[in-house]
């Protein structure tokens, strides 16, 4: 019989932290600036220069690893890694190994298996390296510093995990935690969230790792699935084969859906570690961890049992508006304006998502305004505009945020509710349309769906098909 | 007297007088170094345009009273690893041959915003490796007393230069003695404050634990005002200490009466030069004389500082010069293969050999299975080193030592072995390692014409006393001659016998 | 000498500091480093237990910068020094092969 093997999954997740400047410069942490142009002294490692801890980036790390149930390090220090390569302008990273500012904490994740819990083993901060552009023309590469010195946190798991859907559902569960904190966009197409995937696989029953390896240059959900089952495949046919697993760094390439060694002879993989004697140590102090506490925004599960609480909405809507910060952001402040959570959510359920699927978008993408919704709802609820308006008016809202009463009141939408005019209107119709009229009076229920389409379209749409419908009942007797 | 034989603060007064120029004064350093340099070599850059275009604007400032400061004007010179917008800094190295600074150290800054004319930039053991000054890639640095000796290191250029009446004072940095030990030798006032007390920012590190910038000049007055106007607490510097007490001038007050002074015992034993010993104990006597309580005393642990001190300060050198690699700035080798091999012949070509010593033994140090064993025991000892000067100076106000074992040795005598050149450091390392201020002045010479110094130890933040002590002192021994730059060629005219304080005295223990 | 350096650990070393020694500096460099460690072995006379590891010589904790941007576009003063640049970068050998 063959044997069956299990893997076994262990993820450092880099995400870049949301501040402003950099982790030890005032340099715009901003995308999109033009080689260099982000750059100083510090984050290009000119000789003579020094490091300044940035406050916000001690703040965010905290505040990941207190949503992470992970145990603080009042005491934490930066060290140096060193290492020779381009991108790392000091030819050291300013990160923290021997006391990280997180340790020992852990996410509960759900897979159709069911629910466990993946330990985080600490939280470091660290800088982030510049950016390696390999010119097409000439054989060299260009360094650009505009990322060098970017905030990052590190989130090192234990190896808990042992399919790519507890992966992809831990992944999940840690960037929504993130984006809830603000600490960080976590884009992994952008860059602002990497997964480094460290995985072994073993006998099922053995109790013993395997040898592992490390694979980096994932930047999908989908590219990190692949990653796992190609890595898995290759580790288990040298199991097979009885060749050893050798613990290196892999390098994945997406396109052939195999992974490389990625390190030469040149990388010796010994990082000499020390604590830096330019930065001096972190102190947390009970208030200041207590004030971080206190900071702490609602997160999922909070508001979670709070929407059903408070709006009295089902399960499945409140999952899907507290999916993304940004949904249940407009969720909630559309609804404290307008003061009715059941219309606010059907809209951000049904036109939204269905608007963003279009698109191609994220909901994070989203740039509407709650008051523009709130009014377009008032809009509806007092009879002002009629469903179908109402759509075509949230398209507008939906891509440039325009003010829907304006926009009622400028486009002549109104549902027009003048007895005469509609009487006279329906009349018209019925006069100009014979052959349907016969039709319904046939017996065809279906010629009346058309008369109210024909006396709809007279009105330009600004009636209440309701009305025109019951009106022409009674008018064709 | 010669226009660049004035000391700082008479040369202040004298432009504020408008006894003398800025223009004149600058002018007057530099032909004494167009005529020193061929000789002397304290310099690796002489900016002479800029000098001369500052000193015009200098002289306007002063004159429109925008510049008051009691050192605008006068002439400065600054070591070589400290950055200076606009002009070349180079550590002495060859990789960083042609490396010009967009930026200024924090330091050279505030000597600007003073009225400081920057005349170039002084030569020093390659990245201040070494103690003698003859490891630069631009040549040694010969001792103004005598030319074929080492002016000491790696602030042997400025200190040389100094001595030579090339600049009024200059900046040096201090990592395991480079202040003082090349001021004992050079017969020059040299100041190495606590740690944290001048921002590091814009001085290119060596062991950035250790690292301080420092003021040398002719006297302690001189020393004490530029460190006055170089000490700021600084933002960019993260180590760097917020103090409210860096009115320095305040401490020139000519009184130690009830100053508790110790001796450590332990640093008078076997390797120390009886001429440098005598002299030594000749200030304790003068200070004694003068009101002060002498005492010797066990500092313990000597032995074991310049041993932790290599082990941290190459450690943090390896990391230090990393970044020194061919491709932001300085010198990349002109063939390579590749990226790796870019690195590696960037380096071997740019760096001298005892930096590439000390890059070896500190990634040795730090590497896979040593760190324990050799940093963080290192890291240990000097805790332990540290608690010893806190129990001295729980009984002493300040800590009377020699500079150095010897006055200047000949050139070419150290650097066949490095361990014994490292042995030199003996009496200025372990305050570095507590982070302690520290300051020589020259006391007298021994029979070979050399200049030697003592250095008086404090505690943290303590310069005051320290400043005090050496002012007392050295209103006791009295003025102290510039050297005789002829002596070379006619050793028989050596002024040492009529120095004050030149003559031994024996049976002080 | 009681530290012998082998020709791996100068090899290693040379990896790890990027330094490249012809046979003859590689031997001085066995020698040198061979006898500062015999040199440095004395801190073991030290009884270091229970010691704590010195980094900084004072307390100092917490110097922070807030998350404001200070820093405007200086690109041509960061590329002045560059041995080699191009299209406002860095230029260096191929990093892939």
């Amino acid at each position: 019989m063959a044997k069956q093997y299990e893997t076994v999954i262990g993820l450092e997740v880099h995400v870049e932290l949301a501040t402003k400047t950099k982790i030890f410069c005032g340099c715009s942490t901003a995308f999109g600036g033009a080689p260099n142009t982000h750059t100083c002294p510090v984050c290009t490692g000119m000789p003579g220069s020094l490091p300044v801890l940035n406050r916000q980036v001690v703040e965010y790390a905290m505040a990941v690893g207190l949503a992470t149930n992970c145990q603080i390090n009042q005491y934490c220090k930066f060290d140096r890694k060193n290492y020779f390569y381009p991108d790392n302008p000091q030819n050291y990273q300013i990160s923290q190994l021997y006391l990280p500012i997180c340790h020992d904490g852990g996410i509960e994740i759900e897979t159709a298996a069911g629910k466990k819990t993946v330990g985080i083993h600490e939280i470091h901060m660290e800088e982030d390296a510049g950016k390696l552009i390999h010119d097409e023309w000439e054989d060299c590469s260009l360094v650009d510093y505009n990322r060098s010195g970017v905030p990052l946190i590190e989130i090192v798991s234990e190896p808990d995990m042992r399919s790519v859907e507890e992966v992809i559902a831990y992944l999940d569960k840690l960037r929504l935690i993130i984006q809830y904190l603000g600490a960080s966009d976590c884009k992994l197409q952008e860059g602002s969230m990497r997964a480094d995937v460290n995985l072994s696989v073993r006998e099922v029953g053995t109790e013993k790792f395997g040898t592992r390896t490390e694979m980096k240059n994932l930047n999908s959900f989908k590219a990190i699935a692949r990653a796992i089952e190609g890595e898995r495949a290759r580790q288990i046919e040298l199991l097979e084969e009885g060749k050893p697993v050798i613990q290196e760094t892999r390098r994945w390439d997406d396109n052939k859906e195999y992974s490389y060694p990625m390190r030469s002879k040149e990388d010796a993989h010994d990082y000499r570690y020390f604590p830096d004697p330019d930065l001096v140590p972190v102190w947390i102090s009970d208030e200041w961890l207590q004030e971080v506490k206190d900071r702490q925004p609602e997160l999922r599960t909070e508001k979670l049992i709070r929407y059903k609480e408070e709006f009295d909405i089902p399960d499945y809507d409140a999952g899907i508006l507290t999916s993304s910060k940004q949904l249940a952001d407009l969720f909630e402040e559309t609804t404290a304006i307008c003061g009715k959570p059941k219309k606010v959510s059907n809209w951000l359920m049904g036109e939204t998502l269905r608007l963003l699927k279009e698109e191609g978008q994220e909901p994070e993408e989203l740039s509407f305004s709650p008051e523009h919704l709130a009014k377009l709802i008032e809009l509806t609820e007092a009879g002002t505009i009629n469903q179908t308006v109402a759509k075509e008016v949230f398209e507008k809202i939906f891509y440039d945020d325009i003010d829907p009463e304006r926009y009622v009141e400028e486009h002549g939408l109104k549902t027009v509710n003048d007895e005469g005019a509609l009487r006279s209107t329906v009349e018209r119709v019925i006069d100009e349309n014979p052959q349907s009229v016969a039709d319904y009076r046939g017996g065809k229920e279906k010629a009346l769906g058309f008369l109210v389409g024909q006396t709809m379209k007279a009105m330009k749409g600004k009636a209440n098909p309701g009305a025109v419908n019951k009106l022409l009942k009674e008018l064709l007797g | 007297m010669q226009i660049s034989e004035m000391t700082a603060l008479e040369m202040g007064r004298s432009i504020k007088k408008r006894e003398i120029s800025v223009l004149e004064a600058t002018k007057d350093c530099l032909e004494r170094i167009r005529v020193m340099e061929p000789e002397i070599n304290s310099f690796v850059t002489v900016d002479e345009e800029a000098a001369l275009e500052s000193a015009r604007e200098i002289q306007k400032k002063i004159d429109d009273g925008s510049m008051t400061g009691p050192l605008a004007g006068v002439p400065a010179a600054v070591k070589d690893n400290i950055c200076t917008e606009g002009l070349k800094t180079t550590c002495s190295s060859k990789i960083l041959w042609n490396f010009v600074p967009t930026y200024s150290a924090e330091a050279v800054l505030n000597m600007k915003k003073n009225g400081a004319v920057i005349l170039g930039k002084t030569n020093m053991d390659e990245f201040a490796m070494g103690s003698t000054t003859e490891t630069s890639a631009f040549g040694a640095t010969k001792n103004p007393w005598n030319t074929d000796h080492v002016p000491g290191g790696s602030s042997g250029g400025s200190c040389a230069a100094v001595a030579a009446c090339e600049t009024i004072y200059a900046l040096g940095s201090d990592t395991g003695g480079s202040i003082r030990q090349p001021s004992s030798f050079c017969g020059v006032t040299g100041l190495k404050p606590t740690y944290g007390t001048v921002s590091r920012y814009g001085l290119i590190a060596y062991g950035s634990s250790l690292d301080q910038i420092g003021p040398i000049a002719k006297d302690v007055s001189d020393c004490a005002a530029v460190l006055e106007m170089i000490a700021s607490h600084d933002a960019k510097d993260s180590t760097s200490i917020l103090r409210t007490d860096l009115d320095f001038t305040s401490a020139l007050v000519d009184d130690v009466k009830g100053l508790r002074i110790g001796i450590p015992k332990d640093y008078f034993g076997e390797g120390l030069d009886e001429e440098v010993k005598q002299g030594v104990l000749k200030v304790a006597d003068v200070l004694r004389s003068k009101g002060a309580e002498v005492e010797l005393f066990d500092l313990s642990l000597v032995e074991y500082a310049i041993p932790a001190y290599y082990v941290i300060a190459s450690a943090e050198a390896s990391s230090n010069l990393a970044r020194f690699d061919g491709v932001k700035y300085g010198y990349r080798a002109e063939e390579y293969e590749g990226l790796h091999n870019m690195y590696k012949k960037s380096r071997s070509e740019g760096f001298g050999e005892e930096v590439k010593r000390r890059i070896m033994l500190g990634s040795f140090v730090l590497s896979s299975g040593y760190y324990d064993a050799y940093y963080l025991k290192a890291l240990r000892t000097k805790a332990l080193i540290k608690q010893s000067f806190d129990r001295a100076f729980a009984k002493y106000d300040v800590i009377l030592a020699p500079a150095s074992p010897t006055t200047a040795p000949g050139l070419e005598e150290s650097l066949s072995d490095p361990l014994k050149m490292y042995l030199g450091d003996i009496y200025t390392i372990s305050v570095n390692l507590a982070g302690l201020p520290g300051i020589t002045v020259p006391c007298c010479r021994d029979l070979a014409g050399l200049p030697i110094g003592v250095q008086i130890i404090g505690d943290c933040f303590q310069e005051k006393k320290i400043i005090r002590a050496a002012y007392a002192y050295e209103q006791a021994r009295g003025p102290w001659q510039a050297p005789d730059c002829r002596m070379k060629q006619d050793p028989e005219n050596c002024p040492a016998k009529e120095q004050p304080g030149a003559t031994t005295q024996k049976g002080v223990e | 000498m009681a530290n012998i350096i082998s020709d791996e650990t100068i090899e290693y070393v040379g990896i790890l500091a990027k330094l490249e020694l012809s046979e003859e500096e590689k031997e001085q460099a066995k020698k040198d480093i061979g006898r500062m460690l015999d040199y440095i072995d004395k801190l073991n006379e030290l009884d270091t237990s229970g010691v704590e590891p010195l980094s900084h010589v004072f307390p100092v904790n917490n110097v922070f910068r807030e998350d404001v941007v200070t820093n405007t576009d200086t690109r041509l003063a960061i590329l002045a020094n560059a041995p080699a640049q191009k299209d406002g970068s860095f230029k260096v050998p191929k990093t892939v092969e």
